[in-house]
């Protein structure tokens, strides 16, 4: 497993695309918004945590589909598919790939496109935790709908249109949790709830994209 | 004794739905026309809402198929991974559609019914807010059957998709009561005699839902045909090709 | 150990492309598959593989002495090809790296990425990472495309080292290798009758 751990990570930031991308799509989105809604400080404050997780989501949104694709390009995926370790173990390793090189460089860029949108201070904290804990199930999910569309030729659109509605709870708990933040609330429930989504994706969904990934494979 | 996997051979099927099909398609009709032309013309005026509650006989029909099509989808799912019969890979496939347009008449009979209720086309209430996302997860489902070529290939992943879909279209359906706690009135139909509607509105609205129930049927039972009829063909023209 | 395999029939896409295929392969045997182009030679051996399920039939083979290798070679461009076998190696948990890098002359390459390699160098790769996993079970794919005479030679001498070590090979080639192999003609094996995965409906 760490095998194809530390080749998944060095394979992103060899060929550039992982680390870079991401992170530059993220800050491109921040700035945008902005430039659409008005430089109004108090109403970019009041949207900040909503804005800077939907940057994160779409930024994680876009190397998707290179988590299986490449593989199955060169060939690499079947021979992983008939190595000694089991698929559902692949599928958490490259998503656990994913996050690392996608998800936690935009976890820690966050705070400082948070003060581009004048973030409250009392945000920075939660809005650090929630896409600490949100981002890892994006990955995962993310790498569920990467194994059912790895068949498809061009399939990122579909993957995209496939991906989205699953993320609706992590996007509604986490930015809650960014919001309540932000306003000085109690973020013990939404918390709660997202760490909870976390673990159920973590633990149940490798099993549906290995059984998906078989069928494509096949 | 007869199973009911017997049905799940395909010219089982073909030959039973074809009995049975004009008599569902025609008691639909008859519930259809019967209970919109009672609830529209021989039910009082709500003394809150007026002649719009009438839009009700549309709108709680199409959104109880909206989410029983989803279940039947599920359902449908289910037995394609557990015993693998076509017909029930293809009913999944069949329904998808209907339930999608159903999504939509009751997403629109709601602006239709809010804008004057409520003074708005759309709000970002829950119920209205979980149908939105219910379409959306019909749309992916959709879109992922058009997307692959191989039947049984495309079977399986829509299979699991329909599954793991179902777990986070729940999951979302709570995320968005926590999110926003709506304006949209409580279940108009429950077994629980109280808060039901009036009985003038009730008879007339039963009618119409086993009406939607019959017609959805006739047109998941018409599709499942069709798509049985496609594979037909194409397994005889793989074979012609080969021969 | 054997491989045994009994009335094996297999499909691609779902149609059926081989039928009744049996065949019984001793410890330090090769078997040559032999038939044209789309006889399903490829479906046999990825079924072989497990990575499609059979028709029908039986196949005696532990999957965890089983080693497989493509028409793509799985090779990653950006890194090197020390690092290429490296990770095939310790995926594997074997560590014979240095020893299939001189099994197929690589080793003045090793630091090269394996982007800059040629077709033959690249299958080369692909094939010295047969010495790396350590299996009993070689089933190969085409694995001689666009080698050399020599690069072949290598090759050819690499499965006999194998065979004499106690192991099985499974090759489709249409080249000649120079082993005392047993071939198998997959033409025998085309179904008489046209089955698709779509029998149900007719």
């Amino acid at each position: 497993m760490k095998a194809l751990l530390v080749r998944d990570l060095k394979l992103a930031v060899r060929a550039g695309g992982g680390f870079g991308l991401g992170l530059a799509f993220f800050l491109i989105v921040v700035v945008l918004v902005p430039f659409a809604v008005g430089p109004e400080t108090a109403l970019l404050t009041r949207i900040a945590p909503g804005i800077l997780w939907i940057g994160a989501l779409l930024a994680c949104l876009l190397s998707l589909d290179r988590i299986l694709a490449l593989d199955r390009e060169d060939g690499s995926l079947d021979l992983i598919a008939t190595a000694p370790l089991p698929l559902e173990a692949a599928v958490s390793v490259k998503a656990l790939a994913h996050w690392l090189t996608t998800g936690l460089p935009l976890v820690i860029a966050a705070p400082v496109l948070g003060v581009l949108l004048n973030l409250r201070g009392e945000g920075y904290g939660w809005l650090v935790v929630s896409l600490a804990i949100g981002t890892p199930a994006l990955s995962v999910i993310g790498t569920f709908g990467a194994a059912l569309t790895v068949g498809i030729k061009r399939g990122g659109l579909l993957l995209s249109l496939l991906v989205l509605p699953l993320y609706v709870p992590v996007l509604i708990f986490g930015a809650e949790v960014a919001r309540r933040g932000a306003e000085g609330l109690s973020v013990a429930t939404p918390l709660a709830l997202l760490g909870a989504v976390t673990c159920g994706t973590i633990a149940l969904l490798p099993f549906a994209s290995a059984a998906v990934l078989r069928v494509n494979l096949r | 004794m007869a199973s009911i996997w017997e049905y799940a051979n395909p010219r089982k099927f073909m030959s039973v739905t074809d009995r049975v099909l004009p008599w569902i398609a025609g008691l639909s009709a008859i519930a259809l026309v019967a209970g919109l032309a009672w609830g529209f013309f021989l039910t009082p005026d709500d003394y809150r809402q007026g002649s719009t509650v009438k839009i009700i006989y549309l709108h709680v029909p199409a959104a109880l198929m909206a989410i029983n099509g989803w279940l039947m989808m599920l359902a449908a799912s289910l037995v394609w991974l557990v015993r693998r019969h076509h017909v029930s890979a293809l009913a999944a496939r069949a329904a998808a559609p209907v339930g999608a347009v159903m999504t939509v008449i009751a997403l629109l009979t709601g602006a239709i019914w809010g804008q004057p209720m409520w003074g708005t086309w759309w709000a970002w209430d829950p119920r209205l807010t979980s149908f939105l996302i219910l379409f959306l997860f019909y749309l992916g489902y959709i879109a992922l059957w058009a997307a692959i070529e191989d039947g049984d290939t495309a079977a399986d992943l829509t299979s699991v998709l329909c599954l793991v879909g179902s777990v986070f279209a729940l999951l979302s359906r709570y995320a968005v009561n926590f999110w926003n706690q709506g304006l949209h009135q409580g279940a108009s139909l429950s077994l629980d005699k109280e808060e039901n509607v009036a009985d003038v509105f009730y008879f007339p609205l039963l009618l119409c839902i086993a009406g939607f129930v019959l017609f959805f049927l006739a047109l998941v039972l018409l599709r499942t045909r069709t798509e049985i009829r496609a594979r037909r063909m194409r397994a005889l023209m793989a074979r012609e090709r080969m021969a | 150990m054997e491989l045994i395999v009994e009335d094996l029939s297999v499909a691609r896409g779902g149609m059926a492309v081989l039928e009744g295929v049996c065949f019984r392969l001793a410890c330090g045997h090769a078997l040559v598959l032999r038939g044209p182009n789309g006889a399903g030679k490829t479906t046999l051996l990825r079924t072989l593989a497990g990575l499609q399920p059979p028709r029908g039939g039986r196949i005696s083979l532990d999957r965890e002495a089983m080693v497989y290798a493509a028409h793509a070679d799985g090779i990653k461009a950006v890194l090197t090809v020390e690092e290429n076998l490296r990770f095939w190696a310790d995926l594997y948990r074997v560590d014979a790296v240095g020893a299939a890098l001189e099994a197929f002359a690589l080793g003045p390459l090793a630091d090269r990425p394996a982007g800059a390699l040629s077709a033959g160098q690249k299958r080369r790769l692909g094939l010295a990472r047969l010495l790396v996993t350590g299996r009993r079970v070689w089933v190969l794919d085409e694995p001689t495309v666009s080698l050399d005479a020599e690069a072949v030679g290598m090759f050819a001498r690499a499965v006999r080292a194998h065979l004499a070590g106690g192991g099985l090979a499974v090759i489709a080639t249409h080249i000649e290798l120079g082993l005392e192999a047993e071939v198998l003609d997959v033409a025998r094996f085309r179904p008489r009758r046209v089955v698709t995965g779509d029998e149900d409906f007719l």
